[in-house]
């Protein structure tokens, strides 16, 4: 049975999230790509305010494509996350709890999440018709100059991921792999 | 000499533009439900069920299969005895341009690779012409997602690596691949030719049907030992582990240089997306 979470995500909660566990997402979302991590990275080194509130939040890697008329949103699934690792250890550091993308994270990543109470989530790549169906609501909040990759606020229900990457470090690229192969 | 119109060109762009993103070609289809029905571990077994009602939802709301609707990329095959009447680059940018704004499709095209500012219309294309015997036109769109993309590598290898050495790389390219190209990936494998023909053949691979083999005995062979190869790496859909980690291999082959072996591995994902047009 599934994980239901509801954001924001404190600390205590990510630490007691495991990799392999399937989880239904709920409540508010933030999505940002490569220049909007780059931008919120440089306002925190220059001691800046952010334009959003990172402590205990969920940040999604994704640019989604535009809504028709009635639509919250178009298609919404992961990037691939690693291009994001520049950027994420400093993002933990403030209060970041919970990432959602695709594909591997670098040692520096793990590290942060490992010192901080973080999770790293999977989300189907190449599902982007199926996952936006789980966003009720989108409005952009910073950056709107970025176009697909402005920082959006999303409302999601029921949004469904699984734990990748865990706070201790276990990652389900690894462990699932070795238990098909160990299946065989 | 046939004529025709630059405008035609810039309609069926635009159109196939729209349609190429939200609908699955078939043999992509029935090779998922096949991989699905073959796949024995009950984790990757869903995985590949989300991704057949995502490919259902995507038909049926005209919504896009994934939201990186990709550079699109251009296939010419242009008849000799064909005149355009007009700008055909400008006729494909302007079918991409009108395609990508009507079809609400994403805008992932920067303008320049370092200074990085969106052309907000998702051009230019990448244009590839062929000049063929006859009087057609014939047009391929296929977006190309870069999650695959960047995931893609080529190796000049030495003529002593021998075919053991282009299988090894190119299971070398897909092991390192791993979750990052969202599998189950279709691998366009270039050998031969020179340094830009093999990517380019690479590429021209994933145009390709994936239930089509090889004209060629040796090489359709090739193709089915890589794909047992890499599904036998044990990576899975998504990465979470499995069997279905391709959904197939595509070969292009050319003549090349006594002293050389190039290999070019293009991957694509399981929204490997193309669609053709004939004028």
């Amino acid at each position: 049975m599934p994980v239901s979470i509801t954001t924001p995500l404190s600390r205590e909660q990510a630490r007691n999230l495991k990799a392999g566990d399937s989880c239904l997402i709920s409540g508010v979302i933030y999505t940002a790509r490569d220049t909007a991590h780059k931008r919120l990275c440089e306002l925190a080194e220059q001691g800046k305010e952010l334009p959003i509130d990172v402590k205990d939040a969920t940040i999604y890697y994704v640019g989604p494509t535009p809504a028709r008329p009635g639509q919250a949103i178009g298609s919404a699934g992961p990037t691939t996350s690693y291009r994001m690792d520049a950027y994420s250890p400093l993002l933990i550091s403030l209060g970041e709890t919970g990432m959602i993308g695709k594909g591997k994270r670098g040692p520096e990543v793990v590290a942060a999440m490992k010192e901080h109470g973080a999770v790293y989530f999977g989300a189907i790549g190449g599902c982007g018709a199926l996952l936006g169906q789980c966003v009720r609501k989108a409005e952009i909040v910073a950056y709107e100059d970025l176009g697909a990759e402005a920082i959006r606020r999303l409302e999601v229900e029921n949004f469904p991921v699984i734990v990748v990457i865990d706070s201790q470090g276990n990652n389900l690229y690894e462990t699932g792999r070795k238990a098909y192969l160990e299946s065989l | 000499m046939r004529e025709i119109d630059a405008g035609r060109i810039t309609e069926v762009v635009r159109r196939l533009c729209i349609e190429a993103n939200c609908h699955l070609p078939q043999d992509m289809k029935n090779q998922i439900e096949a991989c699905r029905a073959r796949e024995g571990w009950a984790p990757a077994k869903e995985i590949l069920d989300r991704i057949v009602d995502n490919y259902r939802a995507a038909d049926s709301g005209n919504v896009p299969i994934c939201q990186d609707t990709g550079m699109a990329c251009v296939f010419l095959k242009v008849g000799q005895e064909v005149h355009v009447a007009g700008d055909i680059a400008g006729a494909v940018n302007e079918g991409v341009r009108q395609g990508y704004g009507e079809g609400y499709l994403r805008k992932s095209v920067v303008r320049d690779p370092l200074d990085r500012v969106n052309t907000g219309d998702n051009t230019p294309a990448m244009i590839y012409y062929e000049l063929v015997p006859g009087d057609r036109l014939e047009i391929t769109v296929a977006p190309k997602g870069f999650g695959s993309e960047n995931m893609s590598q080529i190796k000049m290898l030495k003529p002593s690596d021998g075919l053991q050495g282009v299988k090894d790389f190119v299971v070398k390219v897909v092991e390192e691949a791993g979750p990052n190209p969202c599998p189950p990936i279709v691998v366009g494998v270039g050998i031969g030719g020179t340094f830009d023909k093999a990517a380019y053949l690479a590429k021209r691979a994933l145009m390709r049907s994936v239930d089509s083999r090889n004209a060629v005995p040796f090489y359709a062979q090739l193709e089915e030992e890589l794909l047992e190869r890499i599904n036998a790496l044990g990576i899975g859909p998504q990465g979470f582990g499995g069997r279905t980690t391709a959904l197939a291999v595509n070969i292009e082959q050319c003549p090349t240089h006594i002293a050389g072996l190039p290999v070019a591995v293009n991957i694509n994902c399981h929204v490997t997306r193309h669609m053709t047009e004939v004028l």
